[in-house]
């Protein structure tokens, strides 16, 4: 629970120094209860009120970074049960396996998979984050020529996964500079492997048996210095595991309860031989809680409805997604094709865009920048009007593609159709269907 | 370490309706936690899945759609038939698609001489499900109502536009009525409270808060469900505690994602499990939101659902 700005200020050497740039310590409290300011800039407070301070300031789940880089994942960090309260504030890190007992080909293959497997949507690139590699032969001179082949290949995050602390060892230290995931730390080999992330200062995963086999070895790892820790409880069954990321969560935000206060790591791969109930019980870790999801292959039918549901579902509540203003050209359009408008909200722009598509009828699609607001709302708010539209057109360079000059309204703006007729002059100004279902009907019976 | 399990005592309980008429008959809803919290409440009934039936011939369906359902897409008794017979199906929901004014515009006695032979024809419940106009499904499913009037049949979408005639007739010939409104936990809630006023008793009720799939706004019919959940549940508000039924598989299969062949879009993979992915994988999202009745469409997605239902609910 986050401090009040009076507990803050209970903690503060409240000699109204001024020093702080805020004429009174009452003031900076209450700016640093509202994440305004930070603690720095006191050069009086005691450390003992600086570590109390800190410590209530700390997420009640801690984040974690996995790797370096372009491909550093953050995981962890999330302060609510539901999305609707606030949001979800870090999305899963999406994980391929890869065995040390695999065939050449096969790591290639899979690698292959890893690079060419992305998407792109409203504006952002979708793909994987991690490449979990399995020490599954036992020869630790195999599973470091298998780390050296993938990070001579791919510049993603890693997930170094062993029981064996001799051959983490020699895993993370073909591979210490890309900050990989140790993956486990159990309760036999606990102390050792402690004592290499912390060498390493690498992230360290636990791997339970049970909830409280949990909390006794992240207790262990805390306890010894080791705090960027990811959970893994052990169930690979579905309910043990649904149950076990809800638990973990709620024990942690609401109870507070240290010991759970990290990210999860899921396993998918290890739940099912099946490939597509893989899937679904990765779509599952997606909406409830899961930190980490590691699947036993990546194919584009798994791995795009995956990336896109986690997208969707990370998605900030009070932000809706939006789409980049301007023309967009679909079915191959020509200078005879017609044109229609709508708004920039993501949602809105994908479904008439999918709609003109299944049309088949070549169009133009003018996206306006309506601050992610669907037409009606836009509409009502005064964004999605004649005199915006109009400049808006002009300024599109659509006039420079085709030869008439008619533009196609969404039926929820028709009353804008007189204003609009006179913003843009020689226009003709047709009014569209309401409903992006019934954009294919409408657009075969243009001419 | 012994961890004490956090759990949260629930003051409201999900009201229990029981669908259909006869032997066969589907009781929904029950719950006392949220969705599969099963270490600290109970889903006395296990959300349920309703097979897709068209009554007319799909002409836009991906391949991978059509394929489980070849030859039988001509004739909804035969089709609903099949969804039971072969793919064991425990409802049927019946889409009167041919209805729709800005289509086939099939009139309303047709329709419901189509509904009555199904209705007729099968003994698991029959959701039958309009166009979402409100002059026409007033008009279709009014007269649905009265010609299967033994029937018991699970008559939507019911919105505030046609709630009153449509309510009406469902109360009259003993219906259930799914109240639908557009992804709004208010509009929901004072949809519920008018069809109450009608007279239409609580287990003679259903809820769609109008879904999408993934990629589609699922994110917004995911957190209107949590909604509901967390008011029937926790805040005593009774007039959000009706079973939840979310019509997915036309959302999912129409995106231009389900549809585009295999090879058009290498990244996208395989077509035919890309389809059965993200109709199985939406539903799952929903299932963790609230779902107490999905109907779907393919039956490979169906068994992947059903499996994640058992699994969840395993003892």
């Amino acid at each position: 629970m986050p401090l009040t700005g009076i507990e803050i200020f209970k903690l503060l050497p409240k000699t109204n120094c001024k020093e702080c740039g805020v004429p009174t310590c009452l003031a900076f409290a209450m700016s640093l209860a509202a994440s305004k300011a930070t603690l720095t800039a006191c050069p009086y407070v005691s450390a003992e009120a600086k570590a109390k301070l800190q410590e209530a300031s700390a997420p009640p789940i801690r984040v974690v970074n996995i790797g370096v880089g372009a491909r550093a994942l953050k995981v962890g960090g999330e302060t609510v049960m539901f999305r609707h309260e606030k949001r979800f504030e870090n999305p899963p890190g999406i994980s391929l396996l890869i065995k040390d007992t695999m065939s050449d080909a096969e790591v290639d293959a899979r690698l292959d998979r890893f690079i060419q497997l992305q998407y792109d949507r409203v504006g952002l690139t979708l793909r994987p984050e991690l490449i979990a590699l399995k020490a599954e032969s036992g020869d630790a001179g195999k599973f470091v020529a298998l780390v050296n082949k993938v990070k001579q290949k791919v510049d993603c995050s890693l997930i170094l996964m062993s029981d064996n602390p001799a051959i983490l060892t020699a895993g993370v230290k073909a591979s210490a500079e890309r900050k990989p995931l140790l993956y486990a730390a159990t309760k036999d080999n606990v102390d050792a492997v402690a004592a290499l992330a912390k060498e390493t200062a690498c992230p360290v995963a636990v791997k339970a048996t049970s909830l409280d086999e949990v909390a006794e070895l992240t207790d262990k790892l805390t306890k010894a210095g080791v705090n960027d820790i990811v959970i893994d409880s052990g169930a690979r069954t579905v309910r043990k595991a649904f149950e076990d990321q809800v638990i973990i969560r709620r024990a942690a935000l609401v109870k507070k309860f240290k010991p759970f206060g990290f990210p999860t790591i899921t396993f998918p791969a290890e739940m099912t031989d099946n490939p597509m109930k893989e899937a679904a019980i990765a779509a599952m870790f997606v909406a409830k809680y899961g930190g980490i999801i590691v699947l036993s292959d990546f194919q584009g039918e798994v791995l795009f409805p995956l990336l896109v549901e986690r997208l969707n579902i990370f998605t900030d509540p009070q932000r809706p997604l939006a789409t980049t203003q301007g023309i967009y050209e679909i079915n191959n359009p020509n200078e005879n094709s017609p044109v229609l408008l709508t708004s920039n909200f993501s949602l809105t722009y994908f479904i008439v865009s999918g709609e003109i598509e299944s049309s088949k009828v070549p169009s133009y699609l003018l996206v306006m920048d309506t601050e992610g607001l669907s037409v009606m709302t836009a509409w009502a708010a005064g964004k999605f009007v004649a005199d915006a539209i109009g400049p808006f057109v002009k300024k599109s360079g659509i006039a420079d593609k085709i030869k008439h000059r008619k533009l196609i309204i969404p039926g929820y703006a028709a009353t804008e159709s007189g204003g609009l007729e006179e913003e843009l002059s020689g226009w003709e100004i047709l009014i569209g269907p309401r409903e992006g279902s019934l954009i294919p009907a409408y657009l075969k019976t243009w001419k | 370490m012994p961890v004490e399990i956090p759990k949260i005592a629930y003051s409201g309980k999900v009201k229990e309706v029981t669908l259909g008429k006869g032997g066969k008959t589907v009781t929904v809803g029950g719950e006392t936690s949220y969705p599969f919290y099963l270490f600290e409440g109970a889903m006395t009934n296990k959300p349920k899945i309703a097979m897709e039936v068209w009554d007319c011939p799909p002409e836009d369906w991906a391949a991978a759609a059509l394929e489980p359902f070849a030859g039988v897409t001509g004739d909804p008794v035969a089709w609903a038939k099949k969804c039971i017979n072969d793919y064991g199906a425990e409802m049927i929901a019946l889409e009167l698609i041919s209805t729709d004014p800005n289509g086939l515009n099939r009139p309303a006695a047709e329709a419901a001489a189509v509904v009555k032979k199904v209705s007729d024809a099968i003994d698991v419940p029959l959701i039958v499900w309009g166009t979402a106009n409100h002059e026409k499904d007033t008009e279709v499913l009014r007269l649905v109502a009265e010609l299967c009037q033994d029937k018991r049949l699970i008559l939507g979408p019911v919105e505030e536009g046609d709630h009153k005639r449509i309510g009406a007739a469902s109360l009259a010939y003993h219906h259930t009525v799914i109240a639908s409104t557009p992804i709004d936990i208010n509009l929901a809630k004072q949809l519920n409270i008018l069809l109450g006023n009608l007279g239409v008793p609580d287990d003679l009720l259903v809820m769609d808060p109008t879904v999408s799939g993934i990629g589609y706004g699922i994110e917004y019919c995911y957190s209107v469900m949590e909604r509901m959940r967390m008011a029937g549940l926790t805040q005593q508000d009774e007039k959000l505690q009706f079973p939840i039924i979310c019509n997915i598989s036309k959302e999912t299969w129409k995106t231009k994602e389900a549809k585009s062949p295999t090879g058009e879009v290498p990244e996208l993979g395989e077509a035919r499990k890309r389809g059965i992915l993200l109709e199985a994988m939406s539903s799952v999202a929903l299932l963790m939101a609230g779902a107490d009745v999905l109907i779907m469409r393919h039956p490979e997605a169906i068994k992947l659902v059903r499996e994640m239902i058992a699994d969840l609910t395993a003892s």
